[in-house]
């Protein structure tokens, strides 16, 4: 099936989402979809989707023009999407998930389950897919999961499917697995149009790229360009990817963890048996998969979770069990994982947020009462130390971009006098140019003699930033490595297998 | 450096977001909601009245009669309400002319001080339907000081003020802690105290060893508060006004300053708008609902003080007065600011004062009932609204400013 988006120009308000797009999707082609966060790829999707429909432009299939009002629509007319969180239910077999919604029936309308296995197996045979139609799908593990979301789309019949940033929660290895089902995708005659902004994996399958900015297509470039052509092209100039520093000159333990356990609101065992620590000047990195345990870490160390065994020092202190509060006064910097959910407070000023921490004492609290001149003058400070851009300090939070909201919680917390910074997905969802910026300020803490904890699944990151590597997986520390270890052996330490 | 533009997106789900805009209460909205339900209100007035009735009836002989009657049926409405509330425009002198208005401001004050109780606990994220209740346990205390205690003149008064307030805080923070300590939701537990405390006030004007009248009977009435207790007359003898209304003074400037100026405030607004952020920031986001709702039942209690100590005669449950429901309506309209929050009970206090010569004028008082409950129904559906008046929809917009800076990359 030949897929062409023509002409596709989409705006809310004021904002041009996408700015007279054109696109070609040939058969059997692996056509990558390359911008940052915010660039119009999800609102584009959407549009060839039928969730959105276009201000003008129009979408052709085999060179006839289609018109989707609905999802519906475009499955019937062959296009599959993968969502990027899953549309599966935990508690159904891999065969009802497959058939959910155009159930096969017998005669008497009774669930026919042996025809939805039947499907299941042999699409899962014909690409290689090994997956049991019978295994509830809570049990699978990510990767998996995402197989049998490919095989919904494929078992109606879709001709061209869409996978939406696939890999964001996959390891390196279920990534190289999912590289080898798209190239058999397409070899069968699949066209696919891949969504991400991984630019190792745009160059390891991609036979066609288009580079999308500000809602513009601004380029083709060749699936042969280099990591640093194509991530200029995206940003729109030249981008530094690999960050300057120096050799780190070690100080003192500042954080120790020992032996934490840590339970999630069910009470599952989330972190199990962790102990390391970071020593004033170097940056230790936790790396893994999403979802194993690096959350709740975080969330124990700043106290918003209780510990369920083990300890917590803080520079010589122990805060196992001390209140949040206690935690940031002895000098622990936080920036979390969901900067909306934890971080800010939307319809609060950026000076407001940037006191947030700070309302108990001076300089922001004069007794009872805020000091409101001191407050902002350490907001203009901070605004113009840490380049938030913003017509002032009174703007809203929620009315900055994701770079600049992540910049203002970077402010807060090394804007005060630090010894520990724990960093939790430092740059989720942030443009190029800011993630260069936060990597700088990262750098800067470690040069001047802080503790620095990152936890990140980017692997990228994890590489360009850190002293030291811990691998964590299922609520274990695999392993502490060297700074330079092959992206392959941290990939197996992500899976689990010890280095 | 960047020269991205990044949209901000509305992730919140649609119910929380909707409460959100309830809530926060955006002056354009609230505005056009009065003036819609007042609008509504006015065909309900022409509708019900005989006088319009009958004249449409011979709409085709006297079409100039029929719409005349509808004209002056508005007219003796609203015109009452007015003339009730603001200035008689009939009295032979200043002082009946503005007798009106200081009524208004009379019964104002009750709704300004509970309103901005309820309206703490909004801004802090709780629906505290409580006032009610808060108020109720408020007026047994006041009135047991003002009826079995002796004490000279002033103190008196201000200790009856100050253990309303403090019955008042009791019945808050009951709540606080059934709700920070086993999760219990406010709404529920707000409405059943509402009932226990309304009882317990009953049976407290029963009793004679708390509340009942000397010499009284079956009815649940106290005595008249003592002189040295009562709420002195504001204006001297000619108007009813009383110390109240400069109780209701101090307690919006009280009220302004904690959640504009203190770190209490800061931090209410912050668990209110974001707990979970809060929590990060090491706030005991449990504790923040017990003191605010603590702090919001005090003022419930100074609402109480207000009515236990200026009627003539003893209370009953009646003096309560509806004042505990209306607070609600009265912060959701004043946008659970200071200002707003006197402007909404300056309007519900222009109702009650407006009421009785709006009867007189042959008009049903009632209508301004469905007045009131028209425009809590158009704040509490923000979307009728935008869609009668064809207003914008709020939603994930940057501000011109903002994405110029952003572009310019200074």
């Amino acid at each position: 099936m030949k897929l062409e988006l023509r002409n596709i120009t989409k705006s809310f308000g004021t904002l041009v989402a996408n700015d007279n797009i054109s696109l070609v999707l040939k058969p059997g082609e692996i056509h990558s979809l390359l911008g940052e966060n915010g660039a119009g790829k999800s609102t584009l999707m959407n549009v060839l989707y039928g969730l959105l429909q276009p201000d003008s432009g129009e979408i052709l299939i085999d060179d006839k023009p289609v018109k989707f009002s609905g999802p519906g629509d475009a499955m019937a007319a062959g296009i599959g999407m993968v969502h990027q969180h899953f549309m599966l239910i935990p508690v159904f077999t891999v065969a009802e998930n497959v058939v959910l919604g155009h159930e096969p029936t017998s005669k008497l309308g009774a669930l026919d389950l042996n025809a939805a296995r039947k499907l299941v197996t042999d699409i899962s045979n014909r690409f290689g897919f090994d997956i049991d139609p019978d295994a509830m799908v809570r049990d699978l593990p990510v990767g998996s999961q995402q197989r049998v979301e490919i095989i919904k789309a494929l078992a109606r019949d879709a001709k061209a499917l869409v996978l939406d940033e696939p890999t964001a929660v996959l390891t390196p290895q279920e990534t190289d697995e999912l590289m080898e089902i798209m190239r058999g995708l397409a070899k069968s005659g699949t066209s696919i149009i891949f969504i991400t902004h991984k630019l190792r994996e745009v160059q390891q399958v991609a036979d066609r790229i288009t580079v999308i900015r500000q809602g513009k297509v601004v380029a083709s470039p060749s699936p042969k360009s280099s990591a640093s052509e194509l991530a200029s092209l995206m940003v729109g100039r030249e981008v530094e990817l690999d960050v300057k520093r120096k050799t780190a000159k070690l100080g003192d333990e500042s954080l120790v963890i020992e032996n934490l356990t840590v339970l999630d609101d069910r009470n599952h065992q989330m972190v199990n048996g962790v102990s390391f620590s970071v020593r004033n000047g170097e940056i230790l990195a936790i790396a893994g998969v999403q979802g194993n345990g690096q959350t709740e870490l975080a969330e124990a160390i700043l106290g918003i979770r209780k510990v369920h065994s083990g300890s917590i020092t803080v520079s010589g202190k122990d805060v196992t069990k001390s209140t949040v509060r206690q935690v940031l006064e002895s000098g622990l910097g936080y920036i979390p994982e969901d900067r909306k959910k934890d971080g800010l407070v939307g319809e609060f000023s950026i000076a407001e947020n940037l006191m947030l921490d700070g309302s108990f004492t001076a300089p922001f609290a004069k007794g009872v009462q805020i000091d409101f001149a001191k407050r902002d003058q350490i907001a203009d400070d901070l605004i113009e130390r840490f380049d938030i851009r913003t017509p002032s300090a009174d703007t809203l939070a929620k009315q900055l971009s994701g770079g600049n909201q992540q910049k203002v919680v970077v402010a807060r917390e090394l804007g005060r006098d630090l010894k520990v910074l724990v960093a939790s997905q430092p740059t989720r969802g942030v443009d190029v140019g800011s993630i260069e910026f936060i990597h700088e300020q990262m750098i800067a803490a470690r040069d001047a003699g802080k503790a620095v904890l990152i936890i990140s699944t980017e692997l990228d990151e994890v590489l360009a930033l850190a002293d030291r590597i811990a691998v964590m997986y299922r609520g274990k520390i695999v392993g502490i490595v060297d700074a330079k270890t092959t992206r392959e052996k941290l990939g197996k330490m992500m899976a689990g297998i010890a280095a | 450096m960047s020269k991205k533009l990044i949209p901000v997106k509305a992730e919140e789900p649609k119910a929380e977001s909707v409460l959100r805009e309830i809530m926060s209460g955006d002056p354009v909205r609230i505005g056009l909601s009065i003036l819609l339900g007042f609008i509504i209100g006015a065909v309900f007035m022409v509708v019900f009245s005989e006088d319009v009735v009958d004249s449409w009836s011979q709409f085709g002989a006297d079409p100039n009669y029929a719409l005349s009657t509808v004209w002056w049926t508005l007219q003796d409405g609203y015109g009452a309400l007015f003339s009730g509330s603001i200035y008689n425009l009939n009295a032979d002198n200043f002082i009946d002319g503005i007798r009106p208005l200081t009524e208004t401001l009379r019964f104002a004050a009750p709704l300004v001080m509970a309103g901005l109780g309820v309206a703490l606990t909004f801004r802090v994220g709780l629906f505290n339907i409580g006032a009610t209740g808060q108020i109720m346990v408020g007026l047994a205390g006041a009135t047991f000081i003002s009826t079995r205690v002796e004490l000279p003149q002033i103190l008196h008064m201000l200790l009856a003020v100050m253990v309303a307030v403090l019955c008042a805080a009791v019945w808050g923070i009951i709540v606080g802690i059934l709700k920070a300590r086993f999760g219990a939701h406010e709404v529920i537990v707000t409405i059943m105290m509402n009932y226990v405390a309304t009882s317990l006030f009953t049976f407290f004007l029963r009793e004679p060893a708390f509340l009942l009248e000397a010499n009284g009977g079956g009815t649940p009435k106290s005595d008249q508060p003592a002189d040295t207790a009562r709420l002195g007359k504001l204006l001297g003898p000619e108007f009813n006004l009383h110390y109240g209304l400069i109780i209701a003074v101090l307690s919006v400037v009280a009220y302004w300053w904690l959640m504009e100026r203190s770190t209490f405030g800061f931090r209410f607004r912050m668990v209110g708008h974001n707990a979970s952020a809060a929590k990060a920031a090491g706030i005991k986001v449990e504790n923040t609902f017990i003191w605010a709702l603590a702090i919001s039942a005090g003022f419930s209690g100074l609402a109480a003080a207000n009515q236990a100590l200026s009627i003539d005669g003893g209370l009953t449950t009646s003096i309560e007065a509806g004042i505990g429901f209306d607070a609600i309506t009265v912060a959701l309209l004043g946008g659970s600011r200071a200002g707003g929050v006197v402007l909404a009970g300056l309007l519900f206090g222009a109702f009650k004062a407006g009421a009785s010569s709006m009867q007189v004028a042959g008009v049903s008082p009632e209508v301004l009932g469905v007045v009131k409950a028209l425009i809590v129904l158009f704040i509490a559906a923000p979307p009728i609204i935008r869609a009668i008046y064809r207003l914008p929809k709020p939603g994930p917009k940057m501000l011109e400013a903002v994405k110029k800076t952003e572009k310019a990359g200074k």
